[in-house]
């Protein structure tokens, strides 16, 4: 196992890629991360000359949406990610060895590179009955998860599971399943959220830890500002007809036909960070809002826990009754209002019928 | 000595004696342009801001023909900062203005006597008091909504710049100034829900403010309405006492 040696230009070298190719692969990588006019030879350098970085892909409780959306990835595709960019060790979804093999990996990855791999975490961890939820080698996935961490460079957090804790985590998360943050707090975490996340997106993070050697710039939330830093809103194609106030009421009517906003169906652009709406999916052919369904919101926090698909606002459950912020306030409003209303006629009895006579301006 | 219009100590007509009636300035100058201006822009922020939840009927033609959810997002995003504006300028003029100035922005829950003055006043809303208390300022029920409406306020000017961050880009300086609002609620779409509660929280406020200051008009022993257009707070009765 002294593959991870290699550098990635050995690598695509020993594949029959010539130097032009290499270069112009670089070239077209630093322009996709916006990395101006020096950035290729930063590129070039960095796979000419750094190890491949070792990763490891573990999965807690997940679907594997995330690495089906993975080995999508058009640009890059992915055989150069994990054949060329990244020293893939160990995935137990996509990997040859299975059983104590495959755990043998994973402890000699650890030995071998402690401090120096990647830990690429899909799904995430069920606290309750101590972890007894995920059950991953004999172990419970949440010692598993923490122990690989302790050795790792960085941890990259797949999709909404991971990141913040998605539909497991829903309510009324009988598994006290958390996203990984809550139990790994001394290492730095790139949340990479979605259900899934774009394939694009996570070639693009790991083209940029590799190219690097560090992480993205992340906002507050922990996610990597160049794919994150926009709504789906802001850069819509629909956005002229939110603009103008051209909108779906349903879901056959003339507005659907002409493809006008889907504001008023649900749709969850304006409150959902994320590329779909410019770098698209399935290599680039559409996403939901150009297929004629809103977002749904699925790379934000809770996005599970937030009402219905179709609602732009979100439900808000008291004593027992479900209503959303529109309706709760009409009815306090209508309250106060009828109320004060009654209070204004006892005023008025009162002192039309003489009893407040004693008042002082009289 | 004739009374002409029948009320005790008020004389017109024959002699030219002035009523003894006691007047304290109250309001200034820039809290009742304050107070004026941020009736207009809850007015304007209300209004656009229910059309910004819930649009009016979809438009037909052309896109580029219309601009309608772009003015009224305008509207609501202007009276916003004009809100804003003057709410931090009514904080700084809690500094330098008069005493009373400053009582929207400081509840008094250690001073006794304002509590037993909050549950006098709930008294005589509910028709158990003969007569209502004098106060310069507001009265304890009127001061405590006022601080709730401060609180309203601040709630209201931080969750709306932290959206208006979000379309500005998170460069903007209204993202670095109010993004700290994600971090309370990390899901966006939490802060929309909330801002509306807020909105409708300032409805019922001002349903009240105006109930109050109009049955307060009529039947307490000082002037109300007036006092926010003049400045003077007028007592009516201090011949009683």
């Amino acid at each position: 196992m002294d593959a991870p040696r290699e550098t990635f230009y050995d690598v695509i070298r020993r594949q029959g890629i010539s130097r032009r190719s290499f270069v112009k692969f670089c070239s077209l990588t630093a322009a996709s991360l916006g990395l101006g006019a020096s950035g290729a030879t930063t590129v070039a350098n960095a796979l000419e000359t750094k190890p491949r970085i070792p990763v490891i892909w573990m999965h807690g409780l997940e679907c594997t949406c995330c690495s089906e959306s993975f080995i999508r990835s058009a640009h890059p595709l992915v055989k150069d990610v994990v054949l060329s960019m990244i020293s893939l060790d160990y995935d137990d979804t996509i990997m040859a060895a299975a059983g104590h093999q495959a755990d043998a990996i994973l402890q000699e990855t650890r030995q071998k590179h402690k401090g120096q791999y990647i830990l690429a975490v899909e799904g995430n961890p069920p606290l309750n009955e101590n972890g007894m939820y995920c059950i991953d080698g004999g172990r419970p996935f949440v010692e598993k998860l923490v122990e690989m961490a302790d050795d790792s460079l960085a941890v990259i957090a797949w999709g909404a599971c991971a990141s913040w804790g998605c539909v497991q985590a829903a309510k009324p998360n009988p598994t006290q399943a958390v996203p990984i943050d809550k139990v790994i707090r001394n290492k730095p975490i790139i949340k990479v959220p979605g259900c899934p996340p774009i394939a694009e997106v996570m070639t693009g993070v790991v083209g940029y830890v590799v190219t690097f050697g560090r992480l993205p710039e992340l906002d507050r939330q922990g996610r990597p500002k160049m794919f994150y830093s926009q709504r789906i809103h802001d850069k819509c194609y629909r956005r002229p007809h939110f603009d103008a106030g051209q909108f779906v009421e349903e879901w056959d009517d003339e507005g659907a036909r002409k493809g006008y906003c889907l504001y008023k169906m649900g749709c969850k652009g304006p409150t959902t960070y994320n590329a779909c709406s410019t770098t698209r999916w399935n290599g680039g052919v559409s996403f939901p809002i150009q297929s004629g369904h809103g977002c749904i919101g699925c790379s934000e926090d809770g996005f599970w826990d937030k009402g219905s698909f179709y609602d732009r606002l979100t439900n808000i459950s008291a004593f027992g009754i479900e209503a959303n912020a529109d309706q709760i306030g009409m009815v306090a409003a209508g309250t106060v209002a009828a109320g004060l209303a009654v209070h204004a006629g006892v005023t008025a009895v009162r002192k039309l019928s003489g009893r407040d006579d004693h008042h002082p301006h009289a | 000595m004739a009374q002409a219009s029948g009320l005790p100590g008020v004389i017109d007509r024959v002699d030219e004696r002035a009523p003894r009636r006691q007047t304290v300035y109250v309001y200034q100058a820039p809290v009742r342009i304050w107070h004026w201006t941020t009736v207009l822009c809850i007015l304007v922020l209300g209004v656009t801001g229910y059309l910004i939840g819930s649009p009016p009927p979809s438009l037909s033609g052309e896109a580029s023909a219309h601009y309608q959810m772009g003015y009224i997002r305008f509207a609501h995003f202007a009276a916003g900062y004009v809100l804003a504006i003057g709410f931090v300028f009514r904080f700084l003029w809690a500094f330098v203005g008069n005493k009373w100035s400053r009582q929207i922005f400081v509840l008094p829950v250690w001073d006794r006597a304002w509590w037993w003055g909050l549950i006098y006043e709930i008294k005589w809303y509910l028709f158990l008091v003969r007569d209502p208390k004098k106060y310069i300022g507001h009265n304890p029920a009127g001061h405590a909504s006022m601080f709730a409406l401060v609180l309203m306020l601040t709630f209201m000017i931080c969750t709306g710049f932290a959206m208006y961050g979000e379309g500005a880009g998170i460069e903007s300086w209204q993202y670095r100034m109010f993004g700290w609002v994600f971090a309370i609620f990390p899901n966006s779409q939490d802060v929309h829900t909330w801002h509306h509660l807020g909105m409708w929280g300032i409805v019922v406020f001002v349903i009240g403010h105006v109930y109050a200051a109009v049955r307060e008009d009529i039947l307490s022993r000082q002037s109300m309405i007036s006092s926010i257009v003049s400045g003077e707070r007028v007592f009516r009765d201090d011949f009683r006492e």
